[in-house]
């Protein structure tokens, strides 16, 4: 396993190098937006990694809600920190993209609106996370998980049918796509799950040394304790 | 649970329990009126501020007072929640709970029926308040507004009594309770807020929404009731 990291790590250098080369130079121009458009090789890759993570965040979460494996904690927390800096990505890039082509920042728009209650989500999950401590904290957190998880669709009917009943804002345009853009696409997408799975792999490691730093010290000061009687 | 020592116990059965901390907690309330008081002077706060920092005409006001009110109403609930465990901790009450073989989710509804009327009770008291100060005046089906209250406070209520106990337990708990609360009821928010806007306009039906409102209740009081023993008995 030791070994297969950087093994990751080089696969994951040249996905990346050769996925930025594809998207910024060999895919072709769009015809209406022009090169504003290369973006979207970056955001939408990068929600699909969100989707990813946030799945794993959940299902660790349940696995520890049964099994009370602490493994499965880290996961979840792993999980979720890789989670929130995609979405954050995603949350970037697109009022970035959307300005010049929507001529808006920022529409109520059913997918910015659920990815942004999505990212609040989670950002109350790490911050559960971060103001608890102690044995009982994974349990809080993933029973919040649970309830982030089934909180989704509620969250999409919710504003799917708030916004039917307004009018739409400016909608890009939507249509086929070029062959060669979607390879691309399916390019960058891989070296960002790549990238995310690399991340989250050494955050996760972090966190399994963390918690034995801990514990070794709690079982030192209770040995010091015990010499000094 | 364990109880299989010596003496058979007669067991209470759940809904007795049920009422035995309603009315504890009713009784308490009586007396000290605290989570009423604060509420009720932090809803009228709220409806004052507002109403001069927007003075509204009629036709405005029923636009916006739909927002207005559950948004007052949830910001005042918060106060009642953050009270209902805080108040057990004092001379260890719910150590005593986690010890006894009292089913945990009959403490939970207890809890959260006990905070579903203090709540409802501050509707109760402020609406004709906002009515008022706002000159509201039903366009749409004006009985509807009892069902989406209803099902609103319910929806506000269950997972703030949950995530209240979950935020007993971490630093700063007063603030941690709204940060972990006001996410997750986002979509019934914007269901009571869009149903209550809808009705006083008479522009839309609020059907989808309490609809809506009906699912998330469904929803978060099983989610609740299934991990509730889990969150109680965390150590």
């Amino acid at each position: 396993m030791k070994r297969a990291f950087p093994i990751l790590a080089i696969l994951t250098a040249g996905l990346l190098s050769y996925a930025l080369y594809q998207a910024l130079v060999v895919a072709p121009t769009d015809r209406l937006q022009g090169d504003v458009y290369r973006i979207i090789y970056y955001h939408v890759p990068s929600a699909w990694t969100m989707f990813t993570f946030f799945a794993i965040n959940f299902v660790a979460s349940i696995v520890y809600l049964i099994r009370r494996n602490l493994k499965a904690d880290a996961v979840a927390v792993a999980a979720a920190e890789v989670g929130v800096v995609f979405n954050t990505v995603v949350l970037v890039t697109g009022p970035l993209w959307a300005r010049p082509v929507w001529g808006i920042w920022w529409t109520w728009d059913i997918r910015l609106t659920s990815t942004l209650v999505l990212w609040l989500i989670y950002v109350s999950y790490l911050l559960l996370r971060r103001f608890s401590a102690g044995a009982q904290m994974p349990l809080l957190a993933a029973a919040l998980a649970v309830f982030g998880a089934l909180d989704m669709p509620l969250v999409y009917f919710s504003i799917w049918f708030f916004r039917t009943q307004h009018p739409q804002p400016v909608v890009g345009g939507g249509g086929s796509i070029d062959p060669k853009m979607l390879q691309v696409w399916m390019l960058n997408w891989l070296a960002f799950e790549c990238f995310g799975l690399l991340v989250f792999w050494s955050r996760y490691r972090l966190e399994v040394v963390r918690r034995e730093v801990e514990e070794t010290q709690a079982l030192e000061s209770l040995l010091e304790v015990g010499n000094s009687r | 649970m364990t109880q299989a020592i010596a003496p058979p116990m007669t067991e209470a059965p759940p809904t007795r329990i049920t009422r035995a901390t309603l009315a504890k907690d009713l009784r308490l309330e009586w007396r000290s009126k605290d989570a009423i008081n604060s509420m009720l002077f932090f809803a009228l706060l709220v409806v004052v501020i507002f109403s001069f920092s927007f003075d509204p005409t009629a036709e405005e006001s029923r636009r916006i007072a739909g927002g207005l009110v559950w948004v007052a109403f949830l910001f005042a609930a918060v106060v009642a929640l953050n009270q209902t465990w805080a108040r057990e901790l004092r001379n260890q009450v719910l150590d005593a709970y986690r010890v006894s073989p009292a089913p945990a989710n009959s403490l939970f509804l207890a809890k959260v029926l006990g905070n579903f009327i203090f709540v409802a009770v501050l509707e109760a008291l402020m609406t004709p308040l906002f009515i008022v100060f706002y000159n509201l005046r039903a366009i749409g089906p004006a009985y509807q507004l009892l069902v989406v209250a209803g099902l609103g406070t319910w929806a506000l209520v269950v997972n703030g009594t949950f995530f209240a106990a979950i935020s007993l337990r971490t630093r700063s708990r007063e603030i941690m309770l709204p940060l972990l609360l006001f996410p997750i009821s986002i979509p019934a928010l914007l269901a009571m807020v869009e149903a209550t806007t809808s009705i006083l306009t008479g522009e839309f039906s609020a059907k989808f929404w309490i609809v809506l409102l009906v699912a998330y209740d469904v929803v978060f009081t099983m989610a609740s009731l299934f991990l509730f023993e889990l969150v109680l008995h965390a150590e």
